[in-house]
């Protein structure tokens, strides 16, 4: 009897593992992703006491399946220096936007087709676009959308550009102009 | 009745669910059957040839020089590049033509690869667009499955453009 129903049992299991791990793995492949922040990179927004007490972000997966982003959003890419690693970094720029680099090796530039320029936030403790310049959009891995831990800083992400960062001439100037009018 | 009705219909959406996820995960970390088309890769890739591409050497990191892989464009991450891998991180490349008179080179940056299609006369890859990032290939291509009369594994690079690292045995 013990015997026959410990049968079952591992039968159960083995047929609920087949079906967990792939619809699992869809998920985080697919919807979302959560992720602990590390590193002062995005200081003060992300993480801003810093080793002590880490962030960590919801990344939707799903919002950046056709790579479509925009200025101001945090998003997680895959670092090209390394592609084992992914990285949390604020979008200034996107394709065709002419920008001034903070300390790139040329002063200005176009960011090329297919491209993004990414800056974290906590300005010369960041290695971004001003160290390994634009980055190409296919390495992008989601798009950060709410803080969900610690408690008390639970949030939604809002998309936001530093003051002073941003392009100077934009390819989709035309867009703005209409919605502010 | 009803209630029989919304059970199958449940019931069926469970095994949608479940079926997509496995071919989800079959895609991404096994492989999948890619149909070519261009004149890059001529003679080892032809146009309308078909392919399978493993993810597993992708995810794996085990990519080696010589390998033909897909890999997604650099400007256009909709579209897809099959090209061979000339170089790693760290490897030395030739930039200049074969008909160039003086020889440049360069070392291929660290998390990037050198890719170049097997028709240099006809192919725009790294020559032209530089290194590109190794987390944009998408998979190894191991072997071709159609025409019938060319099914088999990958041959090796016909250009010879890969540089070969000497072996550290300088000293015997």
């Amino acid at each position: 009897m013990a015997q026959r129903a410990g049968r079952l049992y591992l039968r159960a299991f083995v047929g609920g593992f087949f079906v967990a791990v792939p619809v699992t793995v869809t998920v985080l492949d697919r919807v979302a992703y959560v992720a602990r922040v590390e590193g002062t990179s995005m200081q003060p927004f992300l993480n801003p006491e810093g080793v002590s007490a880490c962030d960590v972000v919801l990344l939707n997966r799903w919002r950046v399946r056709n790579y479509e982003v925009q200025r101001g959003d945090i998003v997680s890419m895959v670092s090209p220096k390394n592609p084992q690693q992914k990285i949390i970094k604020r979008v200034i720029a996107l394709e065709g936007d002419f920008i001034r680099t903070l300390s790139y090796k040329n002063r200005y530039l176009r960011v090329p087709d297919g491209h993004l320029w990414i800056e974290g936030d906590h300005r010369g403790h960041s290695l971004d676009s001003n160290s390994f310049g634009p980055v190409s959009v296919g390495l992008l891995h989601g798009h950060a959308s709410h803080i969900i831990w610690p408690p008390n800083r639970w949030q939604r992400i809002e998309r936001s550009l530093p003051e002073d960062r941003g392009p100077l001439l934009s390819a989709h100037a035309a867009e703005e102009e209409e919605e502010e009018g | 009745m009803f209630g029989r009705a919304l059970g199958k219909a449940l019931g069926l959406v469970g095994y949608t669910v479940q079926y997509g996820c496995i071919a989800h995960c079959a895609f991404e970390y096994i492989g999948e059957f890619v149909v070519c088309s261009g004149p890059s890769m001529k003679p080892t890739i032809i146009d309308n040839d078909v392919v399978f591409s493993e993810h597993l050497s992708r995810h794996l990191f085990r990519i080696e020089k010589g390998d033909i892989v897909i890999a997604k464009g650099l400007s256009d991450p909709r579209m897809n590049v099959c090209k061979r891998v000339i170089g790693l991180e760290g490897d030395k490349v030739c930039t200049s033509g074969p008909s160039d008179i003086f020889k440049t080179h360069t070392y291929v940056p660290l998390g990037h690869v050198w890719l170049e299609g097997d028709n240099l006369k006809n192919s725009s890859d790294s020559r032209s667009y530089g290194p590109v990032p190794y987390a944009l290939i998408r998979g190894r291509v191991c072997m071709k499955l159609w025409p019938p009369h060319s099914v088999g594994p990958m041959k090796e690079s016909p250009t010879g453009r890969i540089i070969k690292t000497k072996p550290h045995s300088d000293w015997d």
